[in-house]
């Protein structure tokens, strides 16, 4: 998703002059695209992301568009009451850019892991949040939203070749995206993790279970609508994240449920437990977390025979 | 300029002591310490033909609890009206404590400190890129420097050589609970900002003609941004408030009232 994002920056950046790139200092082998094409719309701040985001609160001020981009705990956490006071509470087009959703960075450790960063910005409001699904999803949502007033949070997952079956780079704001249809039961996926999901549904249809996917990428405004009218369908819905269980699209869902009186029993699959100390490869992470396809699967069916 | 809208030390003092004794409600100290450095801003060195002109030069208050010295000056330029200005802290006034959207003449919402540099670094880089004569002025505490952001904007603004970007700091000595060369010496604050390349000139905040002198010998148009250190009096100008930590919260009483009033010259 981060080439994605780099290639439609660059083609956007054509069209209109007011669009800013700025960098904490990460992006190397990624941005020079823009750099390259774009020397005075391009800034390194350093390692700096207060700063950063304070410069682009000034930028967006005088009626430029500036992205931000860093990995995305230090996009978001670090500098996270500048986009309080600044973008948000200022309603400007500023673009915080967070490369790697959940375990992407997951040999890096938990200070590069991105597990609360939905849950943090979806709690405001004026904030758009989307977190797409695969490359295809982040382009159409990149090409779709750049010039919204108000500022942006996109949560880009780090992969740029594996798409999400069904989901043909569909993307709208306030939309659920529907990418199968099934009868027992939805699983209800944000980022990339959607396709540990679709994974899980061929694993149940093995077992004569038929499951649906539908896909949560505009997190703010929430797709409130769609996932009434899906879960009033449905029996039982599994939400799958990389993302603690609070604040993320396990929590939204919960919401909906509540507020609607629907009668569903929902099981929130995401990150219980801080993932502190344990490293490895982003598979391990999704397998000690219980969010690989077979286990997702085995969830799925435990649920059914509980209810 | 027609008197009406002259910005005076005297009058920003005036209004500050008279809204806050109505709404009952301190910050009184930091907001008078600033009453010279404003009035030299708004009289001389700041083009602001209209509050909405996109061209106007930019102000940013980053420390926004002196904010009731800046609704003064709004006042005195004709920005805001009396009876706005008569809702200072009252329910549903756009006039807080620190400064709020929504009010002509105030450019950004500030009340977190160390943030208002960074922003303002922000403005000068539009302006330059966008080719434009716009220059940003940033009035900080003293003790607001103790925020790390604070010295992110520094080394950025002085790296891009941002001489449209003027700094003010307010050096009155004090934070909310404490004198800061008890609570995180600042000292030497002028070589700090030297060795952070700055154009450093030390003044007397409460020196208005001084302040004004100054600002008005900086070259925006090429080389390092700028820096005022300006040693301040915190609650300058009534004498039982100078140099006292208390009055960076307290409200005033009616015998203190009608004292600082006498104090500052309005009655006798």
């Amino acid at each position: 998703m981060r080439q994605a994002f780099v290639a439609a920056l660059t083609e956007l950046a054509g069209h209109d002059e007011r669009i800013m790139l700025l960098t904490g200092d990460l992006g190397f082998m990624l941005l020079e695209p823009f750099a390259r094409r774009f020397p005075g719309r391009f800034i390194n701040v350093g390692v700096a992301e207060q700063n950063m985001v304070g410069i682009a609160t000034g930028l967006a001020e005088a009626g430029m568009i500036p992205y931000v981009y860093s990995i995305s705990p230090f996009a978001v956490l670090r500098p996270y009451e500048f986009i309080r006071n600044g973008p948000i509470y200022h309603r400007l087009p500023v673009r915080i850019v967070g490369a790697g959703g959940g375990f992407d960075y997951a040999h890096e450790g938990i200070s590069h892991f991105a597990i609360e960063d939905i849950g943090v910005l979806r709690l405001q409001p004026g904030m758009t949040v989307i977190a797409p699904a695969d490359h295809e999803q982040a382009r159409s949502a990149i090409m779709g939203t750049w010039n919204l007033p108000g500022p942006i949070y996109y949560r880009l997952g780090k992969g740029d070749r594996t798409a999400i079956p069904g989901l043909d780079g569909k993307f709208a704001l306030g939309r659920l995206q529907t990418v199968r249809e099934g009868a027992d039961l939805v699983m209800i996926a944000m980022g990339s993790i959607a396709n540990e999901a679709a994974k899980a549904i061929g694993l149940l249809a093995q077992r004569g279970i038929s499951c649906a996917l539908a896909v949560v990428a505009s997190v703010s405004p929430a797709p409130i609508a769609d996932l009434m009218e899906v879960l009033s369908r449905f029996r039982v819905a599994l939400t799958v994240e990389v993302h603690y269980l609070s604040g993320g699209v396990g929590s939204l869902v919960a919401e909906m449920i509540a507020e609607g009186c629907l009668p569903c029993r929902l099981v929130r699959c995401g990150v219980k437990t801080t993932p502190a100390g344990v490293t490895g490869s982003p598979a391990y992470m999704l397998q000690v977390h219980e969010l690989t396809g077979a286990q997702l699967a085995e969830t799925a069916v435990k649920t059914l025979q509980q209810i | 300029m027609s008197t009406q809208n002259m910005v005076t030390p005297l009058d920003i003092r005036r209004i500050i002591l008279e809204q806050s004794k109505r709404a009952g409600v301190g910050h009184i100290g930091s907001a008078l310490s600033i009453a010279d450095i404003v009035a030299a801003l708004y009289e001389s060195a700041l083009h602001i033909p209209d509050p909405d002109d996109p061209e106007r030069d930019r102000f940013v208050l980053s420390k926004g609890h002196a904010a009731l010295a800046l609704y003064a000056t709004c006042f005195l330029k004709g920005w805001l009206s009396e009876e706005a200005l008569n809702t200072y802290c009252g329910d549903g006034s756009h006039l807080g404590v620190h400064p709020e959207l929504g009010v002509a003449g105030i450019d950004f919402a500030s009340g977190s400190l160390g943030q208002g540099l960074s922003i303002g670094t922000g403005c000068a880089l539009a302006a330059r890129l966008q080719h434009s004569s716009r220059r940003v002025f940033v009035l900080l505490s003293d003790a607001e420097c103790n925020e790390g952001s604070v010295w992110e904007a520094v080394m950025f603004a002085a790296h891009h050589r941002l001489s449209n970007l003027v700094a003010i700091i307010d050096v009155n000595g004090q934070q909310a609970i404490g004198y800061t060369r008890d609570v995180l010496d600042l000292s030497p604050l002028t070589e700090k900002w030297k060795a952070f390349q700055w154009d450093v000139h030390a003044v007397d905040g409460n020196d208005a003609a001084q302040v004004k002198r100054v600002l008005e010998s900086l070259d925006t148009a090429a080389g390092p941004p700028h820096v005022l250190v300006a040693k301040t009096v915190f609650g300058k100008g009534v004498s039982f408030m100078e140099q006292q930590i208390r009055w960076h919260y307290m409200p005033l009483s009616d015998d203190e009232y009608r004292q600082a009033l006498v104090e500052i010259g309005v009655v006798s």
